[in-house]
């Protein structure tokens, strides 16, 4: 099955719905509630990246009986250095977005600790791309 | 599949139910259809709430409620009452007045459930420090929300306090209290004045226990009607006998909104009312909100104070109960001849029965056991969903278009229930007038259907 959810930078207030949509979904469906907490944890942190840095987004969701895939495509400003954005505590975020309760640098850390593959790839400027698979049956 | 229900307290009595919907637009896990011009209540989405209780405008809709006279099957007959019953009555009736006049009413003994917070309030602290990794610790005081976070927000479920609210503990400590006086356990018979339908359901349907200590209910406001007439009749005869047991105006207040939260330590909210906490519990299955250690949750406005079966205005209820405890306690009263030893917090026996063991969650969400086929029928529901107006006017028996989709893929409904859909089948032919006709009459019931006719002739 296959979703498709757009996500506006810059709009906190709307910033969360892609993954309360897609926990629905997933109860629906009858996959395990610890697992459907994962996924949604991974993909909140992902649906706020894109809110806090990017002009916008486009989330695609493909699951099938064993597995859940999330693409997150946004148009912004990429990240320049991957692996120092995936240190805990790191962040680049605005104060006013820190204001917000948000930018703590933990959210990646965060989505790579509740799927388990995920992948990041960007180009500074234009784009950032992140990937995450979570297993049903892990 | 349907899965095993919950006991439920509330009925639809169909004799009396007209069919007009009211419940189901403000069921809040949408468990309410109409069909054949009745109001059908789905067992597995049913929290018992109440809400639907409110709002029916002919009093079709009843809560279970064991006969009075069952009090007499025991030699010793408990009242276990909740402090909002006293908040029920005006403010120059005494608590003495009351519970004399409960006493006078059958009973043998009258005991205040919020005795048993003396015990929980510290059993909280020592829980949350033994479960950091279940923050935030969800209150087990309100079986309706326990209901609905076992049926909506599955992944929540560990989240619930193991432990028994004032209620079980009180009626526990009574029984233990009366059994160490020699009486056998047959002659012990506890009942409790419930302001609510889900204290029922949980007393007849424990969640995370076998049976509950209490051996009956008696709603609310069948038994203010009682105990304030004889009051009104026999006002001076009811001040002979002192109160039992006394409650710090802290305690007293435990079911009101903030009150048990006023006991626990840390980051803590008090939520109440059922739409409001539906919201936060969206919220917090996402983990937008973090860092809380513990949540007060209750379905009702004012939390107990607005139960179903109250009858005072649940602000001046609340008001009452917050400003005056203190004065239906005074100092001054003398020892009631068969009063209990107060519950003290290292109780033993209270300690070693205070948990419940494991809640279960049983989602009503799920729209089949097997993912593959669930992944099939979510298929259809969005097909379904693109074909329907998206009015929500639920015309066709269900409260919104979601609804209706979903009770189609699962056989439970058919896609001309839809009255958009039915005026197009119509116009291609594809649909008879005689059967769209048909197909209201089996919804909303012949009376209705056809009383412009019947009323105009024609």
């Amino acid at each position: 099955m296959h979703f498709e959810f757009h996500v506006e930078g810059g709009n906190f207030s709307k910033a969360g719905s892609a993954s309360s949509q897609l926990k629905k979904i997933l109860k629906q469906l009858n996959v395990d509630p610890k697992v459907i907490k994962k996924v949604v944890v991974a993909l909140y942190e992902a649906e706020v990246n894109i809110v806090a840095h990017a002009y916008q987004g486009d989330i695609f969701i493909d699951i099938d009986t064993e597995k859940i895939e999330i693409k997150l495509i946004d148009e912004g400003p990429g990240i320049e250095n991957i692996e120092l954005a995936m240190q805990q505590g790191y962040s680049t975020a605005s104060s006013k977005v820190r204001e917000m309760g948000f930018g703590a640098g933990m959210g990646l850390p965060n989505i790579k600790n509740n799927c388990d593959k995920m992948t990041i790839s960007s180009e500074v400027g234009k784009s950032t791309t992140v990937e995450m698979i979570t297993f049903f049956n892990n | 599949m349907e899965q095993a229900n919950f006991h439920h307290a509330l009925k639809i009595r169909e004799d009396l139910c007209i069919g007009c919907s009211h419940c189901m637009s403000v069921c809040p896990t949408e468990a309410i259809r109409v069909k054949n011009g009745k109001s059908v209540l789905y067992g597995n989405r049913c929290v018992d709430c109440g809400e639907c209780f409110r709002v029916c405008p002919v009093s079709a809709i009843i809560i279970d409620n064991d006969d009075f006279n069952y009090i007499y099957d025991y030699k010793y007959r408990v009242a276990l009452v909740p402090s909002v019953f006293t908040g029920q009555f005006p403010e120059d009736i005494s608590l003495r007045q009351i519970h004399s006049v409960m006493l006078e009413l059958g009973f043998t003994h009258v005991y205040e459930v919020e005795n048993g917070v003396e015990i929980l309030k510290d059993a909280i602290t020592g829980y949350a420090a033994q479960n950091p990794d279940k923050k935030p610790l969800i209150s087990s005081f309100c079986p309706a929300i326990v209901r609905l976070i076992q049926v909506k927000f599955p992944s929540l479920v560990e989240n619930i306090m193991q432990l028994k609210p004032p209620l079980d503990i009180s009626a526990l400590h009574i029984r233990h209290e009366l059994l160490k006086k020699g009486i056998p356990d047959k002659d012990i018979g506890i009942f409790y004045i419930t302001p609510c339908a889900a204290k029922i359901a949980a007393i007849k349907d424990p969640v995370g226990e076998k049976d509950s200590p209490i051996n009956g209910v008696i709603n609310m406001d069948i038994f203010f009607s009682k105990v304030f007439r004889q009051v009104k009749q026999k006002k001076n005869l009811s001040d002979e006998m002192p109160v039992g047991s006394r409650l710090t105006s802290k305690s007293a207040c435990w079911a009101l909104t903030g009150g048990e939260a006023a006991y626990v330590q840390g980051r803590v909210l008090a939520i109440d009312e059922i739409h409001n906490v539906i919201e936060f519990l969206e919220r917090l299955e996402n983990e937008e909100v973090t860092d809380i250690d513990f949540l007060e949750l209750r379905a009702c406005d004012e939390s107990c104070a607005g139960g179903v079966l109250t009858i005072a205005n649940r602000f001046l209820a609340a008001e009452r109960l917050r400003n005056h405890t203190a004065e239906y306690h005074p100092d001054s009263d003398g020892k009631h001849p068969d009063e209990t030893t107060p519950i003290s917090d290292n109780n033993e026996y209270l300690l070693e029965n205070i948990t419940v063991g494991e809640i279960n969650p049983r989602s009503m969400m799920k729209l089949d056991e097997n993912m593959g086929e669930a992944m099939r029928k979510m298929e259809k529901v969005n097909r379904i969903m693109q074909l329907l107006p998206m009015v929500d006017c639920g015309i066709c028996g269900a409260p919104s278009c979601q609804a209706l989709a979903q009770d189609i893929a699962l056989g439970d409904a058919s896609i001309d229930y839809c009255i958009f859909i039915q005026k197009i089948l119509e116009q291609k032919g594809e649909l008879s007038l005689e059967d769209s006709v048909k197909i209201m009459q089996d919804i909303w019931g012949f009376g209705k259907t056809n009383k412009y006719r019947d009323l105009k002739g024609i």
